[in-house]
């Protein structure tokens, strides 16, 4: 039953990233692939390795696509941005990733009111995972948070809002350039003035 | 492709019962976080410098 269970979080991973490919709207996408985060989810629960999946929740599909969310959010600061959001959130277009997401609840109910010991693998118990961790792998650790260092500073480095000479004449551009699309994605937010702070 | 390569390691892991496997993950998690970080702050740089997402509006060099 397990293996069934198996087959059937990683067919609803499958298909929800097929479906993120092919969406045209980022929120759209953006909703398949937390579906898609979650059916991995799944698959790892069924395979005896509860750390990673609760990992893959709190981590993927909680942080990185909340911060992903708070970017489109970020960038489409214009008038047109809230007819843009009515349109992109149709009352029809949940459909989709909540049967999937469904599927996969009915799954995790079903599989935590059984024996949820997954495949004939066995399990991995988190204990083990965090005895490897600080044990052998602890340069690893180290050099995880070493990065992650990096990457804030770097992100921080990045956001830092630079005033630019050139950017005037990149907003004219833009502006002109494109004036005519409206509607399009590429100009939210070009109806304010631009900002040169 | 992060999170293929995760699972990958992770269900190796699980066949032979390591747990190895799960800590690469962990690993793998913490590079993924740092690089959306990283990447989401270029887009927010592009998007300030050129008012727009458009990769065409991005085909100048020392912009």
């Amino acid at each position: 039953m397990e293996l069934l269970a198996f087959y059937i979080a990683g067919a609803v991973a499958v298909i929800s990233t097929v479906l993120m490919l092919t969406r045209l709207n980022v929120v759209h996408a953006l909703l398949y692939l937390i579906v898609s985060l979650l059916g991995v989810a799944v698959v790892f629960f069924v395979l005896g390795a509860p750390f990673v999946a609760a990992l893959e929740v709190i981590i993927y599909a909680g942080a990185i696509m909340v911060l992903f969310v708070f970017a489109v959010m970020m960038l489409n600061l214009g008038k047109h941005a809230v007819d843009m959001e009515r349109q992109w959130l149709t009352p029809g277009i949940w459909i989709g990733p909540a049967v999937l997401a469904g599927i996969l609840l009915f799954e995790v109910v079903y599989l935590a009111r059984g024996n949820a010991a997954g495949l004939d693998t066995g399990m991995v118990p988190p204990v083990e995972v965090g005895v490897a961790l600080f044990g052998p792998y602890l340069i690893g650790v180290e050099l995880a948070s070493m990065l992650l260092l990096a990457g804030l500073v770097g992100a921080y480095h990045l956001g830092f809002r630079k005033i630019e000479k050139t950017e005037i004449r990149h907003d004219a551009d833009t502006h002109e350039g494109r004036a005519d699309t409206s509607g399009d994605l590429v100009l939210a937010g070009a109806d304010q003035p631009a900002r040169t702070t | 492709m992060l999170n293929a390569a995760g699972l990958a390691f992770v269900v190796a892991g699980a066949r032979w019962h390591q747990a190895d496997g799960q800590v690469v993950f962990l690993f793998i998690l913490a590079i993924a976080a740092a690089e959306v970080a990283v990447g989401l702050g270029l887009v927010l740089q592009i998007y300030h410098r050129f008012r727009s997402l458009d990769v065409d509006a991005l085909s100048e060099m020392r912009g």
